[in-house]
């Protein structure tokens, strides 16, 4: 069976060989147009007078469009219809699309975009939280709170307490291959589009609302991706849009695709947070009452920015049992990009809050962070319950939890003690370079918060010579869903992964899918193909059990062959007889993830299918003269249940370790007092570099079954593993810490300046 | 417009060129070898790595003009001739060192580009020449085990197997 092989990538050949297509890799037809899009110059305002008649003259151009020329309003947004392709006068962040420009070639439409001469009436922009809270500036009719027993009373009755706040930093999602559509027009006004998107459905979706036509004829491709990370679930209507709108009027391709500088500038990030936070708790740091209020900064539109603060609620309290919790969230609306998703999807802001609770309990309290981490685990000792009873803040019980076992675990492979004396000695004796070192659990829910959206499709079809067609509702980012889904489909055909063709997602092949997105990949397309391939398997066995007269249950698929205990033939002869036999070999899937109920307003149910838990632990070295830091060690621990793919998982837990790391340290978003980007490039963008990564690095998987019944008892791995960066700030704060008496308070990213200035603070603080 | 011949993979090519036209453009548009990546632009993902007379050159910031008369060698020439995967290539994909796949073409140029002038690299070494190729997937990880591993040095040292 290929299920559970550490199988390399299926396209790893192709990435080798420069041979793998992405969009702006596909031959077009003759007289492709290349667009580009005009951008405004000022944050809040409106458009007093727009000259593009240079535009319009340079050489190469063939149209220019702007907001009155469109077909419709063109709507971009995945939520609330407030996202105009082109702006309509009104101008709500620096960066917005005004123009469209379509030219001879890439380069002609980006010298004609920087003719235009556009003045503007400028209004004061609103960039800050604290300007859109004072301006009352948000989304949806208030806060929305969520709440527990009487956390303000069991605050106030608590033996200790504390106040504190920290400020999260959002991120780019620098996906190495920016932003691309190519449009065809196809006969009849329908029109095909090959996207680099996370959700070729809501492509066709906008797509065909943008040319007033139905979804059947708008048709959407999408082989691969360079890279999504939550940044190709909406960014990408805006292109796929533009290409259609364009290929419709002139009849001619049209291909898409953001310079680096106008990714950065007009797609949406990671929503960056303040977090306040009020706790409760007793002489060993454990939470009696927790209070958080927190502010995310959403941008422009609303995008998918409620039920991303709705997911930094829920997993605001992380891995622990807290008996009184009250949850306050604000979505502000800024005249910046809008914020979007991005991988954890507001898990890894929420449970960030949650650990630096811990973190500053346990310094207020002069106790290891690591013993009071444990102390607050759902099912440690303090709860008299068993921990099967109890539940979240929300109200889901915790039936499986596997970190009191997994971070005994870990304290064990990673000498966790022992190097914690060795840090400790370490520091006392060292005047400059202070170590730090920290371990942070991980629990995370697994399924879409909005509970329609846990479905997914399939189609398999069995070829008459035995070879078969896999295709299925997800999207291929660089994750290895498609390596994932082809082992579940050769297993169920216990064919060889040769005679699998993993092939597109196609909205004309498999209707209404969700985003590739929320981890799910695997879990809910793993499924609809396992169901394909069974209704094909077993009208297979049905057919030969008739031909060889045995029972149905004696047919028996393996090793590339078809038995029924006596006689043994090829798969592929088996395809021809059930050809011959008049059997249908082709197939759909369809699978729902069961047990989810969820009702967000009251923010109560289970809206998890089930947890994916990981803990990790981090050492780190900071210059105290200068701030600068390097990561020396990292230990992860993860649980993916019963692994369908042990490689690829742990390069999902490596890669997101250190992207999870890079959003708390080195990736800083600037926007200055104009509300103009000012790190929108590599050059002033910092992601991690090859030398980055930890000097010593080790990722294990934690070996179980998931309870649940997933594909293959497996769980998902896409966004856990993002926020075992977490313990690298933990790290940080406890290096920090060691400098002096008071408390780091270190907000994120830990920026070399922004450690220095800790350094300082708990120096001068006696 | 100008005339430029270069050997392009071991085969000669002239063609015309604007002088403006970049090497990105001309070798993924004329001569439609896309293996080789935009990635940023501006010379610093590295995912438009080529080697031009055995040096690793940032093609995207480069003039196809400049090329005039040069030895250039793309992420398409890569293979041994009769198809199979190069050293390089067969351990990035033994070892695991591509997801998404975008800057896997800059990374084995790089690589290749390397261990032609320090055949035993360390890994301290291997992390240094990649600081001009970023990945956002993998964490690098797997890709400095690959370039470990293809340099004929043991790798089962290097965990997270």
């Amino acid at each position: 069976m290929s299920v559970a092989k550490p199988l390399p990538h299926d396209a790893a050949r192709l990435h080798v060989t420069g041979s793998a297509r992405y969009v702006d890799d596909i031959p077009t037809p003759a007289g492709c147009l290349h667009l580009a899009f005009g951008l405004a110059e000022i944050a809040s305002g409106t458009i007093a007078r727009i000259d593009l008649d240079q535009t319009r003259s340079a050489p190469g151009v063939v149209g220019v469009w702007c907001a009155k020329d469109l077909p419709t309003d063109c709507d971009c947004s995945p939520s609330a219809h407030d996202e105009p392709l082109l702006s309509d006068d009104s101008i709500h962040y620096l960066g917005q699309p005004v123009f469209l420009v379509a030219a001879t070639s890439h380069l002609a439409a980006r010298k004609a975009v920087a003719l235009a001469s556009i003045t503007y009436e400028e209004r004061k922009p609103i960039l800050s939280i604290d300007e859109a809270l004072e301006a009352g500036s948000h989304f949806e009719e208030g806060p929305r709170i969520w709440q527990k027993g009487d956390a303000e009373q069991a605050i106030q009755s608590a033996p200790h307490r504390l106040d504190g706040e920290i400020e999260i930093g959002g991120q780019e999602h620098f996906y190495l291959e920016g932003q691309a559509a190519l449009a065809v027009p196809q006969e009849g006004g329908d029109m095909l589009v090959h996207s680099s998107t996370q959700h070729p459905t809501e492509i066709q979706h906008k797509v065909a609302h943008a040319l007033d036509i139905p979804m059947h004829a708008v048709r959407v491709e999408t082989r691969r991706m360079g890279g999504g990370f939550g940044g190709k679930e909406s960014q990408g209507n805006a292109l796929a849009i533009a290409c259609a709108v364009v290929a419709l009027q002139t009849g001619k391709p049209a291909k898409m695709r953001y310079d680096r500088d106008d990714d950065f500038m007009v797609t949406g990030k990671r929503h960056d947070f303040r977090i306040h936070y009020s706790a409760g708790f007793d002489a060993k740091g454990r939470l009696q009452g927790l209070a958080f209020t927190q502010y995310a900064r959403c941008g422009w539109a609303q995008d998918l920015s409620l039920p991303v603060a709705d997911r930094a609620m829920l997993h605001a309290t992380n891995a622990y049992f807290v008996p009184n919790v009250r949850i306050e969230s604000h979505r502000l609306k800024t005249n910046t990009q809008s914020a979007t998703a991005f991988r954890g999807f507001g898990g890894p802001q929420g449970m960030l809050g949650m650990e630096r609770v811990m973190d500053h309990v346990a310094h207020h309290l002069d106790l290891d962070p690591t013993a009071v981490r444990q102390a607050n685990y759902f099912g440690s000792d303090q709860n008299a319950v068993p921990a099967a009873v109890q539940t979240t803040p929300y109200g889901q019980p915790v039936e499986e939890f596997a970190l009191g076992e997994m971070t005994k675990a870990l304290i064990e492979s990673s000498d966790f003690k022992a190097r914690q004396d060795a840090v400790r000695a370490w520091n006392e004796t060292q005047p400059v370079l202070k170590k730090g070192l920290a371990l942070t659990p991980v629990m995370f829910g697994i399924s879409f918060t909005l509970t329609h959206l846990n479905q997914a499709g399939a189609l398999v079809h069995v070829y008459q010579d035995g070879s078969i067609h896999l295709n299925h509702g997800g999207t291929e980012m660089g994750q290895g869903l498609f390596q994932k889904v082809a082992q579940v489909a050769a297993s169920r055909f216990g064919v060889g992964l040769e005679t699998i063709k993993i092939t597109a997602t196609d909205t004309a092949k498999v209707p209404n899918t969700s985003a590739t997105a929320a981890s799910s990949g695997s879990d809910l397309n793993g499924m609809a193909v396992l169901a394909a391939c069974d209704t094909i398997r077993n009208r297979m066995a049905d057919h030969l059990a008739q031909l060889w007269q045995v029972p149905s249950d004696k047919i028996a698929f393996g090793d590339t062959s078809v038995t029924d205990g006596n006689r043994t033939i090829s798969f592929a002869e088996a395809a021809k007889l059930c050809y011959e036999g008049r059997i249908s070999l082709s197939s759909t899937g369809f699978y729902r993830t069961p047990k989810l109920e969820w009702d967000r307003l009251r923010g109560q149910g289970r809206p998890f299918f089930y947890f994916a838990y990981g803990v990790s632990a981090s050492e780190v070295v900071v210059d105290t003269l200068s701030g600068e830091y390097r990561i020396l060690r990292a230990d992860i621990l993860h649980d993916c249940g019963a692994s369908l793919n042990p490689a690829l998982d742990i390069g999902q837990i490596e890669g997101g370790f250190v992207q999870g790391a890079g959003w708390l340290t080195t990736e800083e978003l600037v926007w200055d007092d104009k509300g103009r980007l000012r790190t929108h490039a590599p050059s002033t963008y910092k992601i991690p570099a090859c030398s980055d990564r930890p000097d010593v690095f080790n990722v294990a998987l934690w070996d179980g079954a998931n309870q649940e019944d997933t594909i293959y008892r497996s769980k998902a791995v896409g966004e856990p593993p993002f926020m075992h960066g977490i313990s690298v700030l933990m790290a940080l704060s406890d290096a920090v810490a060691s400098c002096g008496r008071g408390y780091p308070d270190l907000n994120a990213p830990a920026t070399p300046e922004r450690v220095l200035a800790a350094v300082r603070r708990v120096q001068n603080e006696l | 417009m100008a005339e430029v011949t270069m050997t392009v993979n071991g085969k000669s090519v002239t063609k015309s060129v604007k002088g403006n036209t970049l090497m990105t453009d001309f070798l993924r548009e004329e001569l439609r070898l896309t293996g080789t990546h935009v990635g940023c632009d501006t010379s610093q993902c590295g995912a438009c790595v080529i080697h031009v007379n055995g040096q690793a050159v940032k093609s995207c910031t480069m003039f196809a003009a400049e090329a005039d008369g040069a030895e250039v060698a793309t992420i398409e020439g890569q293979a041994n001739a009769d198809g199979s995967l190069s050293v390089i290539q067969a351990a990035f994909q033994e070892h695991h060192g591509l997801q998404c796949g975008f800057c896997t073409p800059g990374m084995v140029m790089s690589a290749a580009a390397l261990l032609k002038e320090n055949p035993k690299p360390t890994e301290a070494e291997v992390r240094d020449y990649l600081e001009g190729n970023i990945c956002r997937c993998t964490g690098y990880h797997n890709i400095v085990k690959a370039i470990m591993a293809a340099s004929g040095q043991d790798v089962s040292s290097i965990a997270a197997e």
